[in-house]
C-alpha cells in the first residue's frame, strides 16, 4: 500500500520541458532513500497547464509543483515525502501579480486555473496512469460500455446521444446524435466507427491530451458508436507527430484486446467490436472528412463532393460515423450520468463543456475545459491568468486558420457555436489564441493565409488559386503597396473562394481576413493610406529614428547594428540611414535611454 | 470480458489503489515527520496507519498525511486526527502497535483512546 503518489506529467508538453528526467531522478531517490514501497511514482496525461511545465502533484495532500527541475528532486524527497514539509518555492503562485509571492496554492484544486473549469472530456486526464486499464476502469471506465451492450437498444443510445445536445467538437457543431442516427438508417452489410484524431489547427492541442491522457475513454467511446450504429470495425486517424498519443494508443488498444473489452462477443452478447489505428502524414486537409476517409483508404487525401455524407457511403464505400477525439471523450460520461446532466451544462443550443487550447499572449498557456457559455473575459482574465507584461487585450482568434477574430469590444459574448458564427468567427477544434496590442491585424491574417495556401490540397480551384490571390493582395498591403481598391477585391474574392470551394478548407480559409477587415479595416485603411503599421510589426511600413534630445551619443546602438545603418561620434547625437536600415530593432533594445523610436 | 462483475472487481481492487489521490477524506490522520519525529519512529507508524486504513477498506474516507514539526519533541511521535465537525485529537509517542489500535479503536469505533492522547501524557 502506498501511502503517497507522485504524479509526474507525461504528456508532450511537460515531456519537452524534461519530465521525462523527473520520472528517472526521482525513481532512483526514492529508492537511495528506501521510499520505493512508500511512494508511487505515476505518469499521467497532460494537466492542461503546460506553461508551468513540468508538472509534479504530490497526493494525498494535493501539492501542485510547478516548473520542476531533477536538481529540485532530492530537495522534494527530503523534504516533503520523507518530512512532509512542502517545499513552498516550488509551489504554483497563482496570483496575477508576481510581487504577491505569499499567496502561493498548495493545492491544485484551489488555483483560479481549475476552480472555474468543469471537466468532463479532460476527467481523467492528468488523474490516471493512461497506460494502465485499471486505472480507467477505476474511475468507471467501460461502465458505460456494458451498460450500453447489457441493458440499451442502439435505437436507445442514440436517442440519450440526442437528448443531450451533444455537437461535434471538431468544427462544424454537427449533432453528433443526427450523425449517428443517419448512420444507423444506412442498410449495409458493414459499416465502419472513424475517429478523426488528425488535429492540424495550429495551436489546437485537445485531442492531443485525450489520446496521451485518457486513451481508453477514446476505445470506449468508438465501441458504443459502433453498437449504435451496427458497425463492428473502427480506425482511428492520428497524425504521425503524435508519437506519444500513438504509443500510449496502441498500448491501449492492446490491453483492451487482452481483457476481451475489444474483439468478439463483448461483455458475453453478440457485439464483437475491434480498431485500428491509420498514421497520417499531418496534411492539414486529411482533418476533413471525406480527405481523411479517402487517406485511410490508401490514397492522396483530398476531399470529394458531399452528399452522398459518409453516414450513407464513407470508409471504402460503407456507411461510416466520424467524430473527433473530443466528441467521443464526452459519450462515456453521458451514458452514465445521463442525457440531462449533459444538458444541464451549456447555453441552448450548446450542451456540455468544450475544451480551449490557449495559446499566444496569455499567462496560462495551456488546456482549459469549461462549460459553454463561459464568456471570453472568463477564461482570459480568470483563467487564462490574464495578459502579461501589463499590456491590453485586442483580440483573440478562435478556430485557427478557418475562424475568426473576437474583438475586445465583444469580450463579453458568451461563447457557444452560435454567438461565434454570428459574431463571424467559428469554434473550430478549440484554439484560442490571444492577442494584445503588439499584433498587427493585417499580419495574422497573412499568418493564416499563408497556412491555408501551403495546405491546400490543389483539387479545385477557387482554394488553390484563390487563396493565393488573396495572399498576393495581403503581402502588397504590408509591402506599403496597397490601395484602397484593394480592400474591395480582397472581400470580393474572400466571399468567392467560400462560396466556391469543394471542401471545409477553402470554404473557411478567408474567414481570418473576413473578420480582421470586418473589426479593424482601420488598421487596413492605415497600412494603406497613411503606410503605416499601427502595431509596429509589419517591418516594410517601420521606420527607425533616434530622437536628438534623448540620444548621448553612447554609440551602443552604433556598435550593435548590423547593417552599419548608424552614423555618429563619441557624446555628439547619432543617426539612422534609412536606406541601409534592415529595421532588425537590435538598435531599440540596446538603447539606455529610449531614444530610438519605431514608427 | 465476460461480464460486468468482473469489471466491478477490478474496480473495487484499484478502488483504494487510487483513492489516495482524490485527497477529499471526511478524516485527516497527520504524522509529525519532521526531524525529530522521524529520529522517533514516525515512519514505521506512518506506514502501519496507511496499511491499517486500506485493509479496513476506508482509503476513500480516510487519508493519511503528513506534516513537520508540530513543537513537542519530547512527545514524538505525534499524530494528529482530524474529523469533520469534531474536536481534534492528538495522540503521542506512537508505536505501529498503537497506530493499528486507533484506527480499530477510534477510526472505526470512535471511541478516543484517552491514555494515548496529549492529555494523558501531561498528566
Amino acid at each position: 500500500m502506498f501511502r503517497s503518489h507522485v504524479l509526474i506529467c507525461g504528456g508532450t508538453g511537460c515531456t519537452s520541458s524534461g519530465s521525462q528526467a523527473l520520472f528517472t531522478k526521482l525513481e532512483s531517490e526514492l529508492q537511495a532513500k528506501g521510499l520505493e514501497n512508500e511512494i508511487k511514482i505515476v505518469q499521467t496525461g497532460c494537466f492542461g497547464l503546460c506553461a508551468l511545465g513540468p508538472i509534479m502533484i504530490v497526493y494525498p495532500e494535493g501539492t501542485f509543483y510547478s516548473r520542476v527541475t531533477a536538481e529540485d528532486i532530492p530537495e522534494i524527497v527530503e523534504e516533503h515525502l520523507l518530512k512532509g514539509r512542502i517545499v513552498e518555492r516550488l509551489v504554483y503562485n497563482d496570483a496575477a501579480d508576481d510581487a504577491k509571492v505569499e499567496e502561493t496554492i498548495a493545492s491544485l484544486s484551489e488555483t483560479q486555473f481549475y476552480k472555474k473549469q468543469k471537466r468532463v472530456a479532460l476527467r481523467n486526464c492528468g488523474v490516471i496512469n493512461p497506460e494502465v486499464i485499471d486505472e480507467y476502469i477505476a474511475m468507471d471506465g467501460y461502465f458505460a460500455l456494458a451498460k450500453v451492450v447489457k441493458e440499451m437498444t442502439p435505437e436507445d443510445v442514440i436517442n440519450t446521444i440526442l437528448a443531450s445536445g451533444l455537437r461535434g467538437r471538431g468544427g462544424g457543431g454537427f449533432p453528433t446524435g443526427r450523425k449517428w442516427q443517419f448512420a444507423r438508417a444506412s442498410v449495409s452489410d458493414k459499416k465502419y466507427v472513424v475517429c478523426n484524431a488528425d488535429e492540424g489547427d495550429p495551436g489546437a492541442f485537445m485531442d492531443r491530451s485525450v489520446l496521451e491522457g485518457d486513451p481508453h475513454a477514446l476505445l470506449e467511446a468508438m465501441a458504443i458508436a459502433g453498437y449504435a450504429i451496427g458497425a463492428d470495425e473502427g480506425w482511428v486517424y492520428v497524425r504521425a507527430e503524435y508519437p506519444i498519443a500513438v504509443k500510449r494508443l496502441n498500448i491501449a488498444i492492446e490491453q483492451a484486446r487482452e481483457m476481451g473489452l475489444l474483439g468478439k462477443n463483448i461483455f458475453g452478447t453478440d457485439f464483437n467490436f475491434d480498431i485500428h489505428i491509420r498514421l497520417g502524414a499531418g496534411a492539414f486537409v486529411c482533418g476533413e472528412e471525406t480527405a481523411l476517409l479517402t487517406s485511410i483508404e490508401g490514397n492522396r487525401g483530398e476531399p470529394r463532393p458531399r452528399p452522398p455524407f459518409p453516414a450513407v457511403k464513407g470508409l471504402w464505400g460503407k456507411p461510416t460515423i466520424i467524430n473527433n477525439v473530443e466528441t467521443y471523450a464526452n459519450i462515456p460520461q453521458i451514458i452514465l450520468n445521463g442525457a440531462d446532466w449533459f444538458a444541464s451544462m451549456g447555453t441552448e443550443k450548446s450542451k456540455g463543456t468544450k475544451v480551449f487550447a490557449l495559446g499566444g499572449k496569455i499567462r496560462n498557456t495551456g488546456l482549459v475545459e469549461v462549460p459553454m457559455g463561459t464568456t471570453l473575459r472568463e477564461i482570459i482574465e480568470e483563467i487564462g491568468g490574464g495578459i502579461p507584461n501589463g499590456k491590453h487585450f485586442k483580440a483573440a482568434q478562435t478556430g485557427g486558420p478557418s475562424g475568426g477574430c473576437i474583438p475586445a469590444s465583444l469580450i463579453d459574448v458568451p461563447i457557444d457555436y452560435d454567438n461565434l458564427i454570428e459574431i463571424g468567427s467559428m469554434m473550430g477544434s478549440g484554439g484560442l489564441i490571444v492577442m494584445d496590442e503588439d499584433t498587427c491585424m493585417v499580419d495574422l491574417a497573412k499568418f493564416f493565409l499563408e497556412f491555408t495556401v501551403d495546405e491546400s490540397c490543389g483539387k479545385c480551384a477557387p482554394c488553390r488559386i484563390g487563396t493565393v490571390r488573396m495572399l498576393e493582395i495581403l503581402n502588397k498591403i504590408t509591402d506599403g503597396n496597397g490601395e484602397m481598391e484593394d480592400l474591395d477585391k480582397l472581400e470580393e474574392l474572400a466571399n468567392y473562394v467560400k462560396s466556391g470551394s469543394l471542401c471545409g478548407l477553402g470554404q473557411t480559409a478567408p474567414n481570418p481576413i473576413l473578420s480582421t477587415l470586418r473589426y479593424f479595416r482601420d488598421e487596413y485603411v492605415a497600412h494603406i493610406v497613411d503606410k503605416k503599421c499601427p502595431a509596429g510589426v509589419c517591418k516594410k511600413l517601420l521606420n527607425y529614428t533616434i530622437d536628438p534630445d534623448k540620444c548621448k551619443g553612447c554609440t551602443l546602438c552604433a556598435r550593435q547594428c548590423p547593417a552599419g545603418a548608424i552614423t555618429g561620434k563619441v557624446k555628439e547625437v547619432h543617426v539612422i540611414d534609412p536606406a541601409k536600415c534592415v529595421k532588425c530593432g537590435a538598435c531599440v533594445e540596446k538603447c539606455k535611454f529610449g531614444a530610438i523610436s519605431r514608427k | 470480458m465476460k461480464s460486468v462483475e468482473e469489471l466491478l472487481a477490478i474496480k473495487a481492487k484499484m478502488q483504494d489503489k487510487i483513492a489516495v489521490r482524490k485527497g477529499s477524506g471526511e478524516t485527516r490522520i497527520v504524522v509529525g515527520m519532521a526531524t525529530c519525529g522521524i529520529a522517533a519512529g514516525a515512519r514505521p507508524v506512518l506506514n502501519a496507519f496507511v496499511d491499517a486504513i486500506s485493509a479496513a477498506g476506508l482509503s476513500d474516507k480516510i487519508t493519511v498525511t503528513q506534516t513537520g514539526c508540530i513543537g513537542i519533541c519530547q512527545y514524538e511521535p505525534v499524530v494528529e486526527v482530524f474529523e469533520k465537525d469534531k474536536e481534534k485529537v492528538t495522540y503521542v509517542k506512537m508505536t505501529p502497535e498503537k497506530a493499528a489500535e486507533v484506527v480499530e479503536k477510534h477510526i472505526k469505533g470512535g471511541a478516543v483512546i484517552a491514555e494515548y492522547t496529549i492529555g494523558a501524557a501531561k498528566q
